[in-house]
């Protein structure tokens, strides 16, 4: 089979096609419409045939160190992400289209300034321990988070809480400081699953509400739950018998892994061994546009970059089509300069998109009046390609007159000491459940990573009114305000939103995309299923 | 055995409790000179000057350095290793598991490889510059001049994928029976196996091939005795102690240099804890793996040293 038909059937199976445009393109690729249908019904049954439960499902994961823990707030990898989706619920979820779902909470309520906030909880949701879950818990849970000393990876969010009370047993009322509109996807973020009182007194005990209960955590090497017998949602979650985690970080040991068939799922496919992957009996290439973005900041508070005819000259001195194709192998989108894509709900889509423009790139640079190297540091960590992206990119300013010399710097302590360190250097973000908390985690002035060093007063008082904004056309247009101000004036360059590549073998069934994040934001444990 | 062995073997034995505890002074002293402070890479770039302050003391390091090495040479004297600084976990106990995985691929690697290279090299001088000699230098060669990930992917595509018989994955966990593990750690074993072998023959040949030299081989052959008889019971013994030297090496590279190995079949040694812990700069567990791998090897080449001392035909036989 022509492997682009592989492709495109399993896009409609998945729902990522709609079944008019997989014929018009199969018939692009010169297939004929009858012999198309059936290859459609011959692989549609992952997709469309009913839930089975049993079996042990197993992915095989990058993403996972021996320095991990059970510990919630800990939370930074991939692996434990995964795992902890599968043990652990928070109040809400976002669905793939970016809309709320009900979790943990049952209904959420605000009053009409966006600043009070009542959720209703599930009745009658038990943790792993045998305890019933009420808002005593969910309050204990918010609280560790909010705790200044907490280390917790959520802080940020909960900064802008001023009280949370229990008003019921089953409600919690949440009053913030200024209105948020978005408090309730906030609350869908994976530090925040609900523990028995939580978690205050052993944070690690990997005791949640989730359908799966953990059995072995072994950071780094593997982690096992088994399915929980008094899980309040069982048609929705949990048909394996049990799940594993084992963590492979090697590419191709990862590929051998899937191949031998010892786990059934797996992430990260290298871009460049997709078209090979492909070809392989048995196996299914899952590829979702997602959030995430490889970028290069730069610090808009230090020479040269604090003139922005310098940041223009190197926005348009960028061939961004180049890098999609060359770094990403066609497995994502381009970038805008601002970092909202397609998959967030609002996203402004009538924004011009910048193009490689060396002219008008020599025209900013000249007016700058900046002539010494401009220094990029990058290294393999950044993202993967970024050395060779930083060398593309050192070429295509070259056509443009723009003297770049690319520094790399070694992986060992990049996070630490060059990014949010130097003034410039290539980095990557995944993607947030809402355009504000984007903005609001390294766009407004108070922003804890604020790699760009953009301070504007003008820019934080749109975000402050976005996010108090109930009245959703008002709302997208102050999206679109902050979105040109950033592209405009902003430090980030942003060549390419990646897709995330991942391979599932073809007897997993209810696999999904979902452009929240990586093995389908973390549920494809707990919602895939293997077929007899 | 006679008293001058025995002080020999008690030198040496003092000798490497020395460089031990001269090693454990490097790597606490070479950890203080990382760049960067403990407590702020914890806490991260938001930290506030108190909350630093709070760890540097929960944490010990306001003492005075020499202070902080006797309290961590004490705590390891008695078995405590501390505490990863990362995720609060005993060193301890989550290291203990990952020696053992490594003591059980070294250990079933050296059973196969140890006899299998002392074998070919006896072989090899048997049939000296004839085929067999021949054929068992160019394979060992070939595979030592591969690097171990092509080896490794190689035995991989082949026994995992093609044939199925042996898993990619080499994860050992506790629920599992002897053969269960030995079946798990086929792929990595035979790795390993290929990668020492071509160093640990071409030591056994050519000691053997020196020692053939000697005035008591020709006495040997003159009386009339097998080549592979004078071999084995004439030349070897006296070509031991080359020979355990460069298997000790062999044996501290199985424990302490295997971290490719360990990636690509994701196997849980310490190669791996090693190298996270690193990267986090979790100096404890770094001093703590540093430590124990010092260990090994000066226990290695000690043994080594030993067992040249007692196999010594001189020492043992004083005029």
């Amino acid at each position: 089979m022509h492997p682009s038909l592989k492709t495109l059937t399993q896009q409609t199976t998945l729902d990522q096609l709609s079944r008019r445009d997989f014929l018009r393109r199969a018939a692009a690729l010169g297939i004929a419409a009858p012999f198309a249908g059936s290859l459609l019904t011959s692989q549609a049954f992952a997709g469309t045939a009913t839930p089975q439960r049993g079996g042990i499902l197993k992915a095989g994961m990058q993403g996972g160190e021996s320095t991990d823990s059970l510990d919630p707030a800990s939370w930074t990898s991939q692996v434990q992400h995964s795992f902890g989706q599968s043990w652990g619920e928070a109040l809400t979820n976002v669905s793939p289209e970016g809309e709320l779902v009900p979790r943990l909470a049952e209904s959420v309520d605000s009053t009409a300034d966006a600043k009070t906030w009542i959720f209703k909880l599930r009745r009658g949701v038990q943790f792993h321990n045998g305890q019933e879950m009420t808002a005593a818990d969910v309050v204990a849970t918010l609280e560790r988070h909010s705790d200044e000393d907490s280390q917790s990876g959520a802080l940020g969010i909960m900064r802008g809480i001023e009280s949370i009370q229990a008003t019921d047993t089953y409600e919690v009322t949440i009053v913030t400081l200024e209105p948020n509109a978005d408090l309730p996807f906030l609350l869908s973020d994976y530090h925040l699953m609900i523990q028995p009182n939580g978690g205050k007194d052993n944070p690690a005990a990997g005791i949640g509400t989730g359908p799966y209960k953990v059995v072995e955590f072994q950071p780094g090497v593997r982690q096992i739950a088994e399915r929980f017998e008094d899980y309040w949602n069982p048609d929705e979650y949990g048909f394996a018998d049990q799940i594993e985690i084992i963590v492979i970080n090697d590419p191709t040991a990862r590929i051998s892994a899937l191949q031998s068939g010892q786990v059934h799922l797996i992430n990260r496919v290298e871009p460049r061994v997709v078209d090979m992957v492909q070809r392989l009996p048995n196996i299914v290439i899952n590829n979702t546009s997602g959030r995430a973005q490889y970028v290069f900041p730069m610090h808009c508070d230090t020479a040269p970059f604090d003139n922005n005819d310098l940041r223009l000259a190197l926005k348009y001195a960028i061939n961004r089509e180049d890098m999609v194709e060359r770094i990403l192998r066609g497995y994502g989108s381009v970038g805008n300069d601002f970092p909202i894509n397609k998959a967030y709900p609002l996203f402004p889509d009538d924004i011009p998109q910048r193009e490689f423009d060396p002219e008008r790139a020599n025209y900013h640079y000249k007016k700058s009046g900046h002539s010494s190297p401009i220094v990029l540091r990058t290294s393999d960590v950044a993202f993967p390609g970024a050395v060779d992206a930083a060398q593309l990119f050192q070429q295509s300013c070259a056509q443009a007159g723009i003297n770049m010399e690319v520094r790399r710097e070694p992986g060992d302590g990049y996070w630490s000491e060059v990014w949010n360190k130097q003034p410039f250097c290539a980095s990557y973000w995944s993607g947030r459940p809402t355009q504000d908390q984007m903005y609001s985690t390294a766009y407004i002035s108070s922003a804890d990573w604020n790699d760009t060093r953009f301070f504007r007063d003008d820019f934080d008082t749109l975000a402050r009114e976005a996010r108090g904004e109930l009245d959703q056309a008002r709302r997208a247009e102050l999206y679109r305000d902050m979105a040109m101000t950033v592209r405009d004036e902003g430090g980030l360059i942003l060549p390419m939103f990646n897709d995330y590549i991942e391979a599932t073998l073809s007897n997993v069934g209810g696999w999904s995309a979902n452009p929240m994040g990586e093995m389908m934001a973390g549920f494809a444990l707990s919602k895939c299923w293997l077929a007899s | 055995m006679n008293t001058f062995v025995l002080k020999l073997i008690a030198q040496r034995i003092a000798l490497g409790l020395l460089l031990l505890l001269a090693v454990s002074v490097l790597i606490f002293v070479g950890t203080q000179l990382l760049p960067g402070d403990v407590a702020q890479s914890i806490l991260g770039q938001s930290a506030t000057p108190e909350a630093v302050a709070n760890l540097r003391r929960e944490l010990g390091l306001d003492q005075p350095a020499w202070l902080r090495y006797f309290d961590w040479l004490g705590g390891i004297l008695q078995g405590d290793l501390g505490t990863a600084l990362s995720n609060r976990q005993d060193i301890g106990s989550s290291l203990w598991g990952r020696v053992g995985n490594t003591l059980f691929l070294a250990f079933w690697t050296a059973i196969v490889a140890v006899p299998l290279a002392i074998l070919l090299g006896l072989v090899a001088v048997r049939y000296q510059n004839r085929w067999p000699d021949r054929a068992i230098s160019g394979t060992t060669l070939t595979a030592i001049s591969l690097p171990e990930f092509f080896i490794g992917y190689l035995l991989i595509y082949l026994f995992a994928v093609k044939f199925n018989w042996f898993p990619s994955v080499s994860t050992v966990h506790s629920g599992m029976s002897l053969g269960e593990r030995l079946h798990a750690i086929a792929l990595p074993a035979a790795t390993l196996t290929l990668v020492i072998l071509a160093h640990m023959m071409r030591m056994t040949r050519a000691a053997i091939l020196n020692v053939m030299q000697s005035p008591y081989i020709e006495t040997a052959e003159l009386k009339g005795l097998g080549t592979f008889r004078i071999i084995a019971r004439h030349a070897f013994p006296n070509a031991i102690a080359p020979v355990v030297n460069v298997v000790m090496l062999n044996l501290a590279f199985l424990i302490v240099g295997v971290v490719v190995v360990e990636v690509i079949f994701v196997y849980p040694g310490m190669g791996q804890y090693l190298i996270d812990h690193v990267s986090k700069r979790d100096v404890p567990v770094v001093q703590a793996v540093g430590l124990i791998f010092a260990a090994v090897y000066i226990g290695l080449n000690m043994l080594a040293d030993i067992i040249a001392i007692v196999t010594n035909p001189r020492l043992r036989h004083p005029k």
